[in-house]
């Protein structure tokens, strides 16, 4: 008996140390296609700091944004990054909540993408103001009455809120870490051990954690919900046709579950194939995101008819302008683009099973990703450049809205410094989480504790 | 209860005269230094110094020093409304003759670049078979102003009198407002301000929003440092063609810019069918416009403009 009993200890213990192996790959091995990545991103960073010294001190002149078109690329770049952080609540929280098993390996790549998301979210906002140097007037100022202070409180609530879902479940795996990662240098070992907050592994402290987790779990719905509800209500609180619609919250939050679940999507494909996740991230996985995918986007389909129909039915004046700008004017072509290959194809393809493999799975989560940018920018500019009084005595510029190349860069360098957190988070703690993996494949505290 | 309301302003207004009128004396006159001999006029003025002294100084050697002792001063002032007064503005559409002289005024005394308004005339066409006219088109001054719900740090603001300010010395450049305006009436500092060298030393006049600042939004005044001194608004004195009244709604009285005749502002508004822009969104703006009844016919319009 005693004998059985220590061959399973073995047993557990040969598989733990497998999974640490495997795990921690990330954080021992360096690749090349790592190295240039990160290279990559920290180039476009420094080219957006840089573009963005240069705005500072020529002023927002340098964006192509005037006083008809007074928000452009940043604010849209603004809403799709709130939009992306969306996920974190639908994975770790919804799914968790509602006992969906298999999310387990997507939690944590769900939450950091949410974080870095509102991180990047929080510098793109400040990097729209024309006076960055008066940010503290919004502390001390600050209007309860304006839906950007309603915005600041949420997302500030949120970002807590997850940074707190992303680092309480990390907590087992960093004290784990800091026992046997004893080949790294002094400061990350100090770094896992300070985070660790002296975690024994014990029934109590197991307990704990479980119950602040649920706790967390549950409130951070409804703060994911306003935050894109309250992100829609900047312009929705106003009387310009196009965003003076009442559906805009949920429209919102909809699209935000679609875009969320495609970034996760793409995220999970480079962690997968970069390090050989198969057994992790298996094609099941995928299946089941891809079928999360065509869920979030019927819903969402169904908002747009709502927002797109009724109003294009009735033809009232105002609105008329907007939706026949939108159906056949200008942005005709990429409003029709991002409804079709952005929405019904990528639901009509991803019903099919084949196309929720992974490769086919990528490129569809990469097209939603890319229509969803550009659904954020067809939200925010042609309301701007249609108002109900007429375009007269300004520059013939005036009439039209092209992000200049400074706008390109800067937006493209805080979407970087988003994918640079993700990335620089998988290369020092374990991206799929430990402890709970363990637990799932029947190695116990106790194992992991010794 | 009125009169109880009335006699107490009152006396509070005495007492802030009180307190007021020597230290505004003592701070807005500074007497200037002996450097100049050679201009001496012979005429004496009487000056009370801050300690309280009569003193009589020759003319020559008083400068107006509008810088206020306090920081921030005009600010403070400019953020209450005159009292007993609520503003407004009727635009008479069948005189405006596109003369520009109102816009050419308002670009040049706050400071605007030329892509920049504060008031528009506009080229309106309201349907197929109509004849096309000019309108000109301010800050709508509204009373239930959809910019001054969405400012997050309180820098726009709507005073006791009706007029909508902006403070750019607390406006942190988010535009919200501008999105918000259905008017189109708002700014923005896109550039550094034209002639900024020439603006460097003036204090900022919040009632003028001069100077302008990069990366803050600027709009129509009313132009309330004018007001305050009892004029009429800068665009309102400079039209040739008698398009403008102003008036304070109280008194039901507004004076035209032009011919300086002052009618009862319900009898114009009444007699003429008066409408105000967007009424249906709820607004309620303080300019009133008189339909144009002669309506100038147009020629040559260029067709894209419409």
């Amino acid at each position: 008996m005693t004998d059985l009993y220590r061959r399973d200890e073995e047993i557990k213990k040969e598989r733990l140390r497998e999974l640490d192996t495997d795990l921690t790959k990330p954080i021992n091995e360096t690749s090349l296609s790592f190295k240039i990545w990160t290279g990559f991103l920290l180039l476009l960073i420094a080219a957006a700091g840089f573009m963005y010294v240069r705005q500072l001190r020529l002023g927002l002149s340098v964006t192509d944004m005037r006083d008809i078109a007074s928000w452009g690329m940043y604010i849209s770049n603004f809403v799709f990054l709130i939009a992306v952080s969306l996920v974190g609540s639908l994975i770790t929280a919804i799914l968790k909540l509602s006992n969906v098993k298999w999310s387990t390996p997507l939690t944590r790549i769900s939450e950091i993408i949410a974080v870095a998301a509102l991180i990047s979210a929080l510098l793109i906002i400040v990097v729209d103001m024309g006076r960055p140097d008066r940010l503290w007037h919004i502390f001390v100022f600050g209007r309860l009455q304006s839906p950007i202070v309603w915005d600041i409180i949420v997302v500030n609530t949120y970002l807590v809120l997850s940074l707190l879902l992303l680092y309480l479940p990390l907590i087992p795996d960093v004290a784990h870490l800091g026992r046997f990662m004893t080949h790294k240098p002094a400061w990350q070992q100090k770094m896992y051990r300070i985070l660790s907050l002296g975690w024994q592994g014990t029934g109590d402290q197991l307990k704990l954690l479980e119950k602040s987790v649920f706790v967390l779990m549950v409130i951070t719905i409804p703060v994911a919900f306003s935050i894109h509800t309250v992100t829609s209500w900047l312009f929705a609180s106003t009387l310009r046709p196009g965003w003076d619609s009442t559906i805009f919250g949920p429209y919102f939050v909809a699209g935000a579950f679609m875009v969320g679940a495609a970034a996760v999507i793409v995220v999970m494909y480079f962690i997968r194939s970069e390090y050989s996740y198969k057994q992790y991230l298996t094609d099941y996985h995928f299946n089941m995101m891809g079928k999360l995918l065509v869920l979030t986007s019927l819903v969402y389909l169904y908002f747009n008819l709502n927002e797109f129909m009724v109003p294009g039915y009735k033809m009232k004046s105002g609105e008329s302008a907007h939706i026949l700008e939108m159906f056949k004017g200008d942005y005709a072509m990429m409003f029709w683009l991002v409804q079709t290959a952005g929405l019904i194809v990528p639901i009509i393809l991803l019903v099919f099973k084949p196309f929720r493999k992974p490769r086919p799975l990528l490129i569809i989560s990469l097209v939603v990703v890319a229509g969803a940018f550009l659904k954020r920018y067809l939200i925010v500019t042609p309301t701007l450049l249609n108002p109900f009084l007429p375009v007269q005595n300004y520059p013939e510029s005036f009439a039209h809205y092209h992000p200049t190349f400074s706008e390109c860069i800067i937006t493209s360098g805080s979407i970087a410094g988003m994918a640079l957190l993700v990335t620089l988070f998988i290369k020092l703690f374990p991206i799929i989480p430990l402890c709970e993996t363990a637990h799932e494949i029947g190695i116990d505290q106790e194992t992991i504790n010794s | 209860m009125d009169n109880h309301e009335q006699k107490k302003s009152r006396r509070s207004f005495l007492q802030n005269l009180g307190l007021a009128g020597p230290a505004l004396l003592a701070g807005n006159v500074l007497l200037a230094g002996c450097s100049s001999p050679e201009n001496v006029s012979g005429k004496k003025t009487k000056v009370l110094t801050a300690d309280n002294r009569l003193v009589e100084v020759d003319a020559s050697r008083i400068t107006d020093a509008s810088q206020p002792a306090e920081k921030g001063y005009l600010t403070k002032r400019g953020r209450k409304g005159l009292p007993g007064k609520k503003f407004v503005l009727v635009v008479d559409l069948g005189k405006c003759k596109n003369a520009r002289k109102c816009m050419d005024k308002c670009e040049a005394v706050h400071q605007l670049r030329p892509d920049q308004h504060h008031l528009n005339v506009l080229l309106m066409k309201d349907s197929e078979h109509t004849s096309p006219y000019y309108m000109p088109k301010h800050c709508q001054h509204c009373d239930n102003p959809p910019c001054v719900k969405v400012c997050p740090v309180d820098a726009t603001f709507k005073r006791s009198d009706g007029i909508v300010l902006i403070d750019n010395e607390r406006c942190i450049g988010c535009r919200f407002c501008i999105a918000a305006c259905p008017y189109t009436a708002r700014s923005f500092n896109w550039y550094e301000p034209i002639d900024a060298e020439k603006y460097r030393d003036i204090p900022y006049d919040i009632e003028k929003n001069v100077p302008q600042k990069k990366g803050t939004v600027t709009k129509c005044t009313f132009s309330a440092d004018c007001l305050r001194e009892g004029k009429l608004p800068y665009c309102v004195s400079a039209c040739p063609n008698g398009v403008y009244y102003f008036g304070n709604l109280y008194q039901n009285s507004v004076t035209n810019g032009t011919t300086g005749e002052t009618v009862s502002l319900s009898a114009l508004l009444a007699k003429n069918s008066a409408y105000r822009l967007m009424e249906d969104l709820g607004t309620a703006p303080s300019v009133y416009y008189l339909p144009p009844k002669d309506r100038a016919l147009i020629p040559e319009i260029d067709g894209t403009n419409l």
